[in-house]
């Protein structure tokens, strides 16, 4: 510790004036020690601000990057279909729809069997039993993305190809959506790939679902169950309508997760850009497009018009999470004022 | 209201649903480490580990570069993404509460929530036009990028949950206040954050498409970090993709290696919260 004795120094003497001699001890050891604390706020301030700075470049050189293209195409970017590099001539739609309507039937798979095992893991399963399935459900998310999507080739789509497709195409065939394409289909197409996301981003909606719903306060669960309600009633009743705006936010944040997702997509899609109406088809989504054709793009607009599909999925999921936040936010935080000084 | 029988009924048959959903989830996670441990088993041996990859057509080969290539790309993304984070954290939690927290705590999660493909366009820009070639060290800077809001945000709670005592007890010793947080607070919050880095790197260790046009890729060893760099994922994606039985024997491999690298991050960051929990 700096003392009186460091403040003899000579170099330290020049920087106080004489007349100061009595205040001279506190105030010089004081701004010793700030030197180091004033250094040590500057650097991590820095380094926190390393991370705004990265955001805000991301969509900066993202503009910069697509500007060819955003100038050149407009809007009708976005509701066109020709994707031709030769003649520089490019619409986004395909991979629009390819990405909405994948990530919507993930939605439509994944949603219910999250919020099934969050309701589960928070409030039907026996103590000894959460642990290790939470544990099983957090390893899928662990799992790369890359190795959903050689599992998806190599396993899962010959079996959709050979076994599901025909079986729901029997049943459901009459509603254009689940026919079989007249070429056959080959297995990967939007409803492999659906199945995929679905997967990828269950591990996502159902932790962050439970989080929520763990939120609910104690007394108020106690109140249903001492009226007599059974388990399920405390949650159809109680916990799931003071969650509700939290569970949309888990779903928008999966959502979020859905859009971007790349590899495992690209693998099973078909990478084909039609537009087609069952969901046995090959597609192509905006991910898989970049990932397939950056790097080969020669042409300035090409290289921009995939610049700015990344751009719109920056854009979009940017929108997603500030909601997801907010929605998630506000229910969370009243646990956290709760539990705040308690153990958590 | 239906009877109590009914209601009991009610109850029973949805938490059937909900342990069935339980199970649903489980059955692909079964699955895919199921085949990747029957399918990557029978091609890892010891020339996989040793040796580069055979010309198209030739059997046998191993993927020695991507291996080294995977671990160089991991390691340039921690020494840049791991101090990056745990300082940006310091200041959230022991100089947060100001507006410019507020930015940046908003700015980290949303930074999580941004697609990796982008963040490759992004890196593409900045380092692999200027330098105008793919290297280890684009790859690299694009997984540190990815890592950096989790490893902020993990510290900036961890530190956190740490109690005002020790600080007080710390500052009150006379400690300038550098110090104390340095040597009491990220002490005693470093088991927790040793984790949280776990989970990061566990996290971006499998990340493929942000390699794409960063590393790209290389049929042999890199000549450094400044050049193409070839990784465990990325081979997979382009050896599954391609028309080649011996290919696919190689991408299974890689994947049986690639996962059980994840999961030993993944279980190391578990053992080090088990050893600190009793002492809390």
């Amino acid at each position: 510790m700096k003392d009186a004795a460091a403040s003899e120094l000579p170099t330290d003497k020049e920087l106080v004036p004489a007349s100061t001699k009595v205040a001279r001890a506190t105030r010089k050891t004081n701004r010793d020690v700030n030197a180091g604390d004033r250094i040590f706020r500057g650097v991590t301030t820095f380094f926190a601000g390393l991370v705004v700075v990265t955001l805000a470049a991301v969509a900066i050189q993202l503009v910069m990057t697509a500007w060819p293209s955003l100038s050149k195409f407009g809007f009708h970017f976005l509701y066109t279909r020709d994707w031709n590099p030769v003649e520089d001539e490019f619409g986004a739609l395909p991979f629009l729809y390819g990405t909405v309507v994948s990530s919507t039937l993930a939605l439509c798979i994944a949603v219910p069997i999250a919020l099934g095992i969050a309701i589960f893991l928070t409030e039907l399963a026996p103590p000894w039993m959460r642990s290790p399935v939470s544990f099983l459900v957090e390893l899928l998310a662990a799992v790369p993305s890359v190795v959903y999507g050689l599992w998806g080739i190599f396993v899962l789509a010959p079996w959709l190809r050979d076994t599901v497709e025909p079986g729901i195409s029997k049943v459901l065939g009459f509603i254009p959506m689940f026919r079989v394409p007249e070429s056959g289909s080959t297995g990967l197409g939007m409803f492999t790939a659906g199945l995929i996301l679905s997967i990828m981003i269950l591990p996502t909606i159902s932790s962050i679902a439970r989080e929520v719903l763990k939120a609910t306060p104690l007394p108020l669960r106690e109140g249903a169950l001492a009226l007599g309600s059974t388990r399920w009633e405390v949650v159809r009743y109680v916990i799931l309508p003071y969650a509700r705006s939290g569970i949309v936010g888990a779903i928008i944040l999966g959502l979020g997760r859905a859009l971007g997702e790349t590899m495992a997509v690209t693998m099973v899609i078909g990478n084909s850009p039609n537009i087609s109406a069952s969901l046995f088809a090959p597609s192509y989504t905006m991910a898989s497009i970049i990932a397939n054709e950056f790097t080969e793009a020669t042409g300035k607009i090409h290289l921009a018009a995939l610049a700015e599909i990344g751009l719109l999925l920056f854009v979009v999921t940017f929108i997603l999470n500030v909601l997801a936040r907010l929605l998630v936010w506000r229910v969370a935080a009243g646990r956290r004022y709760k539990t705040a000084g308690g153990r958590t | 209201m239906a009877s109590y029988t009914q209601r009991k009924l009610v109850d029973r048959i949805v938490t059937g649903l909900c342990i069935c959903a339980a199970l649903l989830a489980i059955i692909p996670l079964g699955s895919v480490l199921f085949y990747v441990t029957k399918q990557g088993i029978g091609a890892v041996n010891w020339d996989f580990f040793t040796k580069l990859p055979k010309p198209v057509g030739e059997t046998g080969g191993g993927m020695a570069h991507a291996i080294v290539g995977t671990l160089t790309i991991l390691g340039i993304a921690c020494l840049i993404g791991v101090p990056t984070g745990i300082l940006g954290g310091i200041y959230l939690a022991e100089f947060g509460g100001t507006r410019f927290s507020k930015i940046v705590r908003f700015s980290a999660d949303v930074l999580t929530g941004v697609p990796s493909i982008v963040i490759g366009i992004f890196v593409y820009v900045i380092i692999v036009v200027p330098t105008k070639q793919f290297s280890a060290m684009a790859g690299g800077v694009a997984l540190a990028i990815l890592m950096l809001p989790t490893v902020v945000r993990t510290t900036d709670e961890l530190l956190r949950l740490v109690p005002d005592a020790l600080r007080e007890g710390a500052l009150a010793l006379g400690v300038p206040k550098w110090r104390a947080t340095v040597s009491i607070v990220l002490r005693t919050a470093a088991p927790g954050i040793a984790t949280g880095v776990m989970l990061a790197v566990a996290r971006v260790a499998g990340e493929t498409a942000p390699l794409l046009f960063t590393a790209f890729g290389n049929l042999g060893w890199s000549d450094g970090i400044g050049s193409p760099t070839a990784s465990l994922p990325v081979q997979i994606f382009n050896y599954s993709v391609s028309p080649y039985a011996d290919w696919h024997r190689q991408a299974w491999a890689a994947a049986l290696v690639l996962v059980a690298l994840v999961l030993f991050f993944n279980l190391l960051a578990r053992l080090l919260v088990r050893d600190r929990s009793p002492a809390r």
